[in-house]
């Protein structure tokens, strides 16, 4: 009985820790004073000032529109690629796969300040075009890690009885080898969409021109100090992602009565992802 | 939710893409961007507003190419820099019409001789603001940045110019001082004085000292007004060992691929109307006679912002350092880095 | 033949991730002029630089361990919950690292600060106000608060999917709980620890972030120092010569705790 309390209780501490900052940056978004101790009563103006700020209206859909055309791409790129080495022969594969993980395991600035000399060496432009191939480059390694264990779990023979069976390699593949992949697949495309809206190191090494994300502008807001805006931002962030995980949730709740296992590993495998990536279950 | 947004979002941005772009490389808090909106519509462009916090960010940023600014503001010791480097793009002053307004005695400054390359912007000193309530001792010199009655409330500049300048003019030296014990010895107080340093800041130290979250801070003057606006217990003050004189010019990087717009744009910036009006907003001093003119005497008569000429007679321009630069650098580094 | 599906993204890797660190050890290994020189890796092992590595080291190990040693109870109780609620609870900690991380970080902008939340409270309590803002603490608070979840998460996925028949076995055999938990659930969950370490004490070596906004400029880390060249000083020979110090640096310690963690599962490592 002491011992359940006690657990209770440490969760709850824990929780407190992790919510109350979060909680308070909430509540002071309704704050008429700007000063962050005194309350000055309730209002939505910063809420309002918010949709009407230009820069962070920029920020936001450069934020969405690498993040879905870097998370597309990649996993394009990278679920070809996993295919392709899987197939390949040992050595080649190992060395592929050691490459494919220096992003992964570089901290970001060096791949950042890496990225930028490459660009500004050969004279690119920074801006939207610079910042989209370094997103696509950080993200491809994760669709691979994510593709991978599934190939490796595909029986080999199918492909070939398929082939044997008449069919062209392309059609084996794509009737036979992608339905068994595409949980990781779409695994990887989700790693990837999180993992590009939510950099900013990168980011911020690789952009320029005025192109900037929601990470940048909230990195130099923030440099100047409290704002009450940013707070707006990241109640309506907060929200928005409570509740699509909600929903996710509450999606596969139902469907697990149908099928529990398989269903609860995979939403492990997509909720988990922006964190979970290296640890044991997608290692390869 | 977001694809509908993003629905929304995406033929707005597009819709103005056609347009001419002018890029706007700034110091943060450093325009009313309502000037900014006035120019795109007049004009008929989309302005591209990029900030920096220091004049070294600026360079490097411009220096190491990858970027199109059409328009700079940086300082006078900068600018003598960048000519040098050839990073600037000769001005043709027959398009800046309303050069005119600009006060005699601040055109041909010995950084740009003849004002080829630059027109001025703002002008201004360095100098410390205090608040009133929590120093009880006089403030008119450097050194209380250095007493430790003030631990934990002195908010130091995060540049290293006016960092290391301010030292060398404490210590009795000239803020460009080009000789290494003296930048040596520089270094050695302020590694001292950075366990009393609240904090390194630049725009934000603004906040922080109308919320009376510190004491003392190192401030441009213009900010200082500002702050003083919003704080009625804070003082400015220039320190009797002298301070630094400034001038912040607009100029046309190299970078720059338009740069007739970019002249367009400096004119713009020099109308008295225009002028005025960003003075007002930024509280920085104005060049520009026409502006003055319009301003407040309230503005115009305080001494923080214009200050007297007897008060000017202490004040040293900073120099470009030439090739002494990277002692300045490698001091900055070891500072912070201590 | 199907290997050939790589190629694409073996010329992408070559461009976009071999060559850029190519470079950066070109820019590493020679001066300004563009000759070779050592003298930016000499610079480096200056005691003031080596100080803010050891500085930087130093305070990603403290993050580490208070992250391991607040989270692995966490990650017991979330194992140990029934499936429902357990589902919630990993939610409830997948749910922060959604969110921005500049935000959150922001977040303690609020409450650290000399009129934020914290000392408001303590002010009405009447007792006196504290500098928690710009300084180590908030800094490794900062490290702790963002990375906690890394931390949790492995930890809990190793012990969730433990064979119970071990710990029973035990049990059965004589040994109390405290036995219980050092000689079979600690050695087994090994894989989730070394996980959660690298995954929280990778990001807090090389944050440059979170010493910036919480730290004040006060407080210089190793990757405000890899920043500070390239974007203020614009010395990108010394900037790169950091860089590759620290890519090493990290490598080596990955590629150390991997070897070890191979050895405790016998599954594919990193080299």
């Amino acid at each position: 009985m002491v011992k359940k309390w006690i657990e209770r209780s440490y969760s709850g501490l824990i929780f407190v820790f992790l919510y109350a900052p979060i909680l308070v940056l909430i509540i002071f978004s309704f704050n008429e004073s700007r000063t962050r101790g005194n309350w000055g009563g309730f209002t939505l103006h910063w809420y309002a000032d918010l949709f009407r700020d230009r820069q962070i209206l920029s920020a936001f859909y450069y934020t969405l529109s690498i993040g879905v055309i870097s998370a597309v791409v990649s996993t394009i790129v990278g679920t070809f690629a996993a295919v392709g080495i899987y197939n390949m022969r040992y050595l080649g594969q190992k060395t592929i796969l050691n490459l494919n993980y220096l992003p992964v395991l570089n901290p970001d600035i060096v791949t950042g300040v890496a990225l930028m000399t490459l660009f500004i060496f050969f004279n690119f432009r920074l801006g939207f075009l610079t910042l989209l191939l370094a997103h696509i480059t950080f993200c491809i390694p994760y669709v691979i890690l994510a593709v991978l264990p599934k190939l490796r779990q595909l029986d080999k023979n199918l492909a070939e009885a398929a082939m044997d069976l008449g069919a062209k390699p392309f059609y084996a593949f794509r009737k036979v080898v992608l339905p068994e992949i595409t949980p990781g697949i779409i695994t990887g495309a989700l790693i990837a969409f999180t993992l590009s809206i939510d950099d900013f190191v990168i980011s911020f090494f690789t952009t320029g021109s005025g192109v900037t994300n929601i990470s940048i502008t909230v990195f130099s807001m923030a440099r100047r100090g409290v704002n009450p805006m940013i707070n707006a931002l990241s109640t309506i962030m907060f929200t928005t992602v409570l509740l699509l995980l909600l929903w996710i949730n509450y999606r596969t709740n139902k469907e697990k009565e149908e099928d529990e296992d398989e269903k609860e590993l995979q939403m492990y495998n997509v909720l988990g992802t922006a964190g979970d990536t290296l640890s044991d279950d997608d290692r390869v | 939710m977001f694809l509908v947004l993003l629905g929304i979002l995406f033929p707005m941005m597009t819709g103005c893409s056609d347009q001419e772009t002018l890029y706007v490389y700034n110091w943060g808090d450093y325009i009313d961007e309502s000037v900014l909106r006035d120019f795109e519509e007049e004009f008929d462009v989309r302005i591209v507003y990029e900030t920096y916090a220091t004049n070294e960010d600026m360079i490097v940023k411009i220096r190491s190419g990858g970027s199109r600014y059409d328009v700079a503001i940086p300082s006078d010791y900068m600018i003598e820099r960048m000519i040098n480097e050839e990073l600037l793009r000769e001005i043709n002053m027959d398009r800046i019409t309303n050069y005119h307004y600009v006060k005699e005695d601040l055109k041909n400054l010995d950084f740009d001789p003849d004002n080829r390359f630059s027109v001025p912007y703002m002008w201004g000193t360095v100098g410390i603001i205090y608040n009133t309530t929590m120093v009880d001792d006089v403030v008119d010199s450097w050194e209380i940045l250095w007493d430790e009655t003030y631990e934990g409330d002195i908010l130091m500049m995060d540049s290293q110019r006016d960092s290391i300048g301010i030292t060398l003019l404490k210590l009795g030296y000239s803020l460009n001082s080009r000789d290494e014990d003296e930048l040596e010895e520089a270094k050695q107080e302020l590694i001292r004085q950075k366990p009393l340093v609240l904090a390194y800041v630049v725009d934000e130290g603004k906040d922080m000292m109308v919320a009376e979250e510190a004491a003392l801070a190192v401030v441009w003057s213009g900010d200082a007004v500002i702050m003083m606006e919003e704080n009625e217990d804070l003082e400015y003050v220039i320190p009797k060992e002298g301070s630094n004189l400034w001038f912040d010019n607009m100029v046309i990087p190299t970078t720059s691929e338009n740069p007739e717009l970019a002249e367009e744009f400096i004119n713009f910036m020099t109308r008295p109307e225009i002028a005025q009006r960003n003075a007002e907003y930024i509280g920085y001093s104005t060049p520009n006679l026409g502006a003055m003119e319009l301003l407040d005497d309230e503005i115009t008569g305080n001494p923080a912002a214009y200050p007297p000429d007897e008060m000017l007679e202490n004040l040293e321009v900073f120099q470009d350092p030439g090739d002494f630069l990277s002692v300045y650098d490698r001091i900055w580094t070891e500072v912070k880095a201590h | 033949m199907k290997s050939r599906m790589a190629y694409p993204y073996i010329v992408w890797l070559s461009m976009f991730i071999v060559l850029p660190l190519l470079l950066i050890l070109y820019y590493g290994l020679t001066a300004v002029d563009g000759s070779f020189t050592l003298d930016n890796f000499q610079r480096f092992i200056d005691p003031i630089y080596l100080r803010v590595l050891w500085r930087s080291v130093e305070l990603a190990l403290l993050s580490t361990a208070i992250c391991l040693v607040l989270g692995y109870p966490m990650a017991m109780i979330i194992a140990k919950t029934e499936i429902k609620r357990r589902n919630l609870m990993v939610l409830l900690f997948i749910l922060p690292m959604w969110m921005n991380f500049l935000l959150r970080t922001y977040a303690w902008m609020t409450l650290l600060g000399r009129n934020g939340v914290i000392n408001n409270i303590l002010g009405w309590a009447g007792l006196p106000e504290l500098n928690l803002l710009y300084n180590a603490s908030a800094v490794v608070l900062g490290m702790v608060y963002n990375f906690l979840p890394f931390m949790v998460l492995p930890i809990y996925t190793v012990l969730s999917k433990m064979d119970q028949s071990y710990i029973e076995a035990a049990k059965d055999l004589g040994a109390n709980n405290r036995k219980v938990f050092w000689k079979v659930i600690f050695p087994l969950s090994l894989p989730g620890v070394i996980s959660g370490v690298t995954m929280v004490f990778m990001p807090a070596v090389s944050t440059f972030v979170i010493p910036r906004l919480l730290g004040g400029g006060q407080l210089m880390l190793i990757g405000n120092l890899v920043e500070q060249q390239f974007s203020y000083v614009g010395d990108w020979n010394f900037g790169s010569a950091i860089s590759i110090v620290m890519m090493l640096f990290i490598l080596i310690s990955m590629a150390l705790m991997t070897r070890f963690d191979k050895e405790q599962q016998g599954g594919v490592g990193l080299w």
